[in-house]
């Protein structure tokens, strides 16, 4: 199914149709993004259907780009990059009803960017030449920026350079550490090819391959991201607006995880395996200090922030346990925390929209004026918590067993971050909904049609994930057997 | 037997039907829904137990879809039942729905009443996942399940602070249980291969020997998980706190089930514990000193529910005793009789404090006996049954228990006799004192405020009659239990056939002289009860009893007190990495600012650096 890759150029053209359709109306923009959103929603919906080919291929189009330097435009599609591929897609419909009301100019800029950040994106999970890869990490990157920068709250310009300083200069790491793979197989085969499967079977050791590893890790965990290069995270997600946030943490934190996952582990296996016990402290350092960071903030939106990079450290221990369990639950992580996380989001920019204010001493008793809001938020802390039935559950309980198999101790100290959840998680439930009402509160709309929907939908994926996560297991089965792992 | 899903499906489609719902239904509904889906899971129960005692099947099984496979690791929802769980389903569906018929009458004039019947039903539907899976990770999904309702229910009048303070101290202090738990799954996982409880219970028994010490630890840890659930030493500081939820609730989830859990989960695994003596010891010792501390603590509360409470964690330690000291089946014998009169207790003392208008100072009760005939007669059966009077329930399980710690080929098994008996005989001191400072002697408030009608008259057929069943349970629930749990364990427990030589005796006339003496005491004017309460040593001793042993001051200033003070002091709220890139901005600013200060658009500065420069350049050459 090459059509399959029209996917991207439809979303690069509805950003610009969005854009330009403002003239005619104003809320034009939201519409065209939003069911362009529903319809590539379907549209993966519909391949995922269809089934993979024999070699567990979704979909496939390669054609040349600059053949002088073996530079193609090379996408594949397996289970992982499809299931991504959904997250994203649907995701677009949440980021765009939760600004829906929000933007209070230029929408049709505002679309263009959502939609070029999601087209990007897309490009990253499906392309399989490392140059058209880093092509489409820069492409994600830029609209991104101007999402925090154009619409983001009061200090949205600080928080937009540091985003930008933080992945750009990561970035510039990895684009030398991909420039070095190719030209150093280059110089052993003589081909000059950016092709990821040729690549792979680069046979470079030692000293060169820890290098270039480190050149990728260090793109990929800036992006996820890990402590201790984790602090462009709370700053940009608490200034974003809320569909930036909902972006930036339910897909753009995904990226740095699948970099990890298809590119340094499989490019270069010997160097990462060598490099577990580093990774996964990475991991443990960013569940615990992640966790206990959540615990100190006031600001509700803040407090989310820095719960994700906690998560983000389960996908750490998961992948580098090097075991196909954890594997596994770091990909489940991905997923189930992508839901849950920008649906707290968007809970935080309801709250914003309605209260103008982030801050949770402001809030406090929010149950009895609101209480679909209310409900609504403790569904997702307590996905977010990690219970059982619950998406979360599933990857990090994976994440942990397989982590087991290789390090009793720091799978241990990465356990004691389930209680540390608990205690961020409630406190922040306690500040905002229950307690005594709030008196400066006397009046606040609860969730209405449009909100409830969507938040409705993101409810029921995060059972499916907790209570059918075969669905997801299976689909990556081919890529995980690929890779040789133990249980 | 496919029939057996629709017991934990039940109360979960009640639960969905009242969370989609919003509240919108009439309470009316509500109780059929909430109330009913329980009672027919009871319904089912009994056809289940009746078929399991008619055909000779040692199970039930029945599966359903795969949860989750990578490589060997295979998780599927699958419910697998025997005698010992088909007592805790009984339980739990039977008290459970008596709990919910009586909570239709009791919460009927609070606010979220469709709320609370869907957390409850959420409830006993989880806490039959934990009690039928097949796996330990479907008994894990149960066991998070009911902690959470726990949690919800805790805080379910969640406009007071305090409410939720100890909703979230229940949970985050159970979850450090859970978290041995867990830890104890990954362990079983790797030892195993498999989280399947049958395949590891065959894995035991054939693989593994007496001295090893995976094992010991596994069991450790597994009895870590079951310390936290059922509120044993040393995590078992959350319990007083977690009265604070509705009283229906307390019986069901912090009396009758929820905190059994984690004796049903010691004694689901009993093929590992038998292997070690050291978890045995470690059992039995947890159940011994919370059994121990907690009767002391209850002789000193002054609140009804506190004092149940903690004769509710006493009263599991006689389980985890029991368990430890190898009498297994009367363990679960007095997990049943136990569920009986601690649930009638409950709610007997929940319709005298509503009431007494949300009273749940003793000291201001007094005299009740007249004015609240009903739940007098309630708090007497059970505090009967509980205080082990013969013929009572409790006095079944609690004697084989008794009896069976004498038996026990423990080293110290004498020693452990004697503590658990002094315990009993504390258990009737508090009990006395209890009914005696609510029910006789002189009123302590304005009586012509009592809110009789509320609860006895509208809904009477709500609340007497499930009050009733429950104190007819206390009563003979014993005989039942000689049916129900005499054979699930071959370990002779129960059976221990009643021979009159001294220790039997002196079992069963303890409690009665702690009832005597509890009289004289409390009720009887022989002493002067002034002078008692006044003396140094005693007020030392209930003020260090009363605060539950100083638990909660130690936990508060080693972990809470710390954390929150960096948490909060802003000594890190910016977190210190930050600083680092912090320095990078500053030190880019800095040099910035410098070299712009060289633009000081004069020619004479300018002319000035040139030739400096120039000079530079020309002493480096000649230097080189």
């Amino acid at each position: 199914m090459s059509t399959f890759f029209l996917l991207i150029p439809v979303l690069l053209v509805a950003g610009v149709v969005a854009w330009l359709s403002e003239r005619v109306r104003s809320t034009l923009p939201n519409w065209i993004a939003l069911i362009t959103f529903i319809a590539t929603t379907l549209w993966v919906i519909v391949i995922w259907l269809n089934g993979p080919n024999a070699e567990g291929l979704y979909a496939e189009w390669v054609k040349p780009w600059i053949p002088r330097f073996g530079i193609d435009f090379r996408f594949e599609v397996d289970g992982l990059s499809l299931m991504l591929i959904g997250l994203t897609t649907f995701l677009g419909i949440v980021a765009v009803v939760s600004s829906w009301t929000e933007t209070k100019t230029r929408h049709g800029f505002f679309q263009f960017n959502i939609l070029w950040v999601m087209a990007g994106v897309v490009g990253v999970f499906s392309a399989f030449d490392l140059f058209l890869f880093f092509f489409f990490w820069e492409v994600m990157l830029i609209p991104m920026y101007f999402l925090i920068a154009i619409w983001g709250h009061e200090e949205k310009e600080y928080a937009s350079m540091k985003f930008f300083l933080f992945t750009q200069i990561s970035g510039l790491l990895m684009l030398v550490a991909i420039i070095a793979l190719v030209w150093i197989h280059y110089n052993i085969s003589g081909t000059l090819s950016f092709d990821y499967d040729v690549l792979k079977n680069a046979e470079i050791g030692g000293a060169t391959a820890r290098l270039l590893m480190l050149g990728f890790f260090i793109a990929f965990i800036t992006k996820l991201p890990s402590v201790p290069v984790h602090t462009w995270l709370p700053d940009a997600h608490t200034q974003a607006p809320t569909a930036g946030s909902v972006i930036l943490a339910g897909i753009l934190l995904k990226t740095g995880a699948y970099g990890i996952i298809r590119f340094v582990v499989t490019l270069f296996p010997e160097a990462s395996q060598e490099f577990w016990m580093w990774g996964m402290t990475f991991g443990v350092i960013s569940i615990l200090y992640g966790g206990y960071l959540a615990y100190s903030q006031i600001d509700f939106k803040r407090l989310v922030a820095y719960s994700s990079i906690a998560h983000m450290g389960f996908i750490l221990v998961g992948v580098y346990s090097f075991t196909e369990l954890g594997t596994q639950g770091a990909i489940i992580t991905m997923i189930a925390h992508g839901f849950s996380t920008a649906a707290l989001f968007m809970m935080a920019g309801a709250l914003q929209e309605r209260l103008h204010t982030r801050e949770m001493s402001q809030m406090g008793g929010l149950w009895v004026r609101a209480p679909r809001m209310g409900a609504v938020t403790m569904f997702f802390v307590i996905a977010s918590v990690g219970m059982p039935g619950l998406g979360n559950f599933i990857g990090e309980f994976l994440v942990l067993i397989g982590a087991f198999q290789k390090s009793v101790v720091l799978t241990v100290f990465a356990t004691i971050g389930i209680v540390v959840a608990a205690v961020y998680g409630l406190s922040l439930m306690q500040r905002s909904f229950q307690g005594v009402p709030n008196p400066d509160v006397s009046q606040m709309p609860d969730f209405a049609f449009r909100e409830m929907s969507v938040m409705v939908l993101l409810m029921i994926a995060l059972v499916w994930v907790g209570i059918y996560p075969q669905s997801l297991l299976r689909m990556t089965e081919s890529f995980l057997s690929g890779l040789g792992y133990p249980l | 037997m496919h029939l057996l899903w629709t017991i934990p499906a039940l109360p979960l489609a009640g639960f969905l039907v009242l969370f989609l719902t919003e509240g919108r239904l009439p309470r009316s509904v509500v109780s059929i829904i909430g109330a009913g889906s329980v009672g027919l899971s009871a319904l089912l129960t009994g056809y289940v137990v009746w078929q399991f005692a008619a055909s000779d099947a040692t199970e039930f099984v029945s599966s359903s879809w795969t949860w989750m496979t990578v490589g060997n690791f295979d998780v599927s929802f699958r419910l697998w039942i025997d005698e010992l769980s088909l007592v805790m389903v009984s339980v739990i569906t039977g008290v459970g729905f008596l709990i919910h018929w009586y909570a239709t009458g009791y919460m009927s004039e609070e606010e979220g009443y469709s709320r609370f019947f869907c957390y409850m039903n959420l409830f006993v539907f989880a806490m039959l996942m934990l009690v039928m899976g097949d796996s330990l990770l479907l008994l894990f999904l149960g066991w998070e399940g009911v902690g959470l309702c726990s949690y919800l229910l805790i805080g379910f009048f969640h406009k007071v602070p305090e409410f939720g303070y100890a909703a979230r101290k229940a949970f985050v202090v159970t979850r450090v249980g859970d978290t041995f738990l867990i830890i104890a799954l990954f362990l079983l996982f790797r030892e195993v291969g498999s989280l399947n409880i049958q395949e590891g219970l065959l894995f035991a028994r054939e693989s593994m020997s007496e001295a090893s010490t995976i094992n010991t630890i596994i069991c450790l840890l597994l009895l870590g998980g079951a310390v936290g659930k059922s509120a044993q030493v040393p995590l078992q500081t959350w319990l007083p706190d977690a009265m604070a939820g509705p009283t229906p609730v307390s019986a069901l989830i912090h009396a009758a089930t929820m905190v059994t859990a984690g004796v049903y989960l010691i004694a689901r695994m009993q093929d590992f514990f038998m292997l070690s003596q050291t978890a045995m010891l470690c059992v039995a010792v947890v159940g011994l000193l919370t059994l121990f501390i907690a009767s002391f603590t209850a002789l000193v509360q002054s609140d009804i529910k506190r004092v149940l409470a903690f004769s509710t964690m006493s009263q599991i330690g006689y389980m985890f005793f029991a368990l430890g000291v190898g009498a297994w089946s009367a363990g679960l014998f007095h997990l049943m009789t136990h569920a009986f009169f601690k649930a009638l207790l409950f709610l007997a003392s929940g319709s005298v404090i509503l009431a007494m208008h949300h009273e749940q100072d003793m000291f201001k009760m007094g005299g009740l006996r007249k004015k609240l005939p009903v739940p007098f007669i309630g708090m007497l059966v059970g505090s009967a049954a509980l205080v082990a009077l013969p013929l009572t329930s409790g006095f079944f399980s609690k004697d084989a228990i008794l009896l069976a710690a004498w038996k026990s080929e423990f080293d110290y098994s004498t020693l452990f006799w004697i503590v658990a008996v002094i315990a009993a005989f504390l258990t009737s001191l508090y009990t006395v004192r209890m009914m005696v400072l609510t029910f006789f002697g002189k009123p302590q408030s304005e009586m012509h405020e009592l809110k009789r009608d509320s609860l006895w008259h509208p809904n009477r057929i709500r609340t007497v009659v499930p009050f009733g069943l429950l104190a007819i349970l206390s009563i003979a629930g014993g005989w039942l239990g000689f049916e129900f749990t005499g054979d699930l364990f071959d370990d002779k427990g129960v059976h221990a056939e009643f021979h009159f030589d001294p220790i039997a005796l002196l079992t069963l006339a303890i409690p009665l002289a702690g009832v005597v003496l509890g009289y004289f005491l409390f009720a009887s004017d022989l002493i002067d009860r002034r002078r008692l309460i006044k003396n140094r040593v005693s007020v030392v001793l209930s003020k260090f009893w009363g605060s539950g042993w100083g638990f909660d001051k130690v936990y508060d200033t080693l972990i809470v007190n710390p954390f929150r003070f960096i948490a909060q002091t802003r000594v890190n709220r910016n977190d210190i990495v930050d600083l680092f890139f912090k320095l990078i901005k500053f030190l880019a600013s800095l040099f910035h600012h410098i070299l712009s200060m060289l633009q000081t658009g004069h020619v004479r500065w300018y002319a000035f650096t040139m030739l400096g420069g120039l000079l530079l350049v020309l002493l480096t050459v000649m230097w080189i």
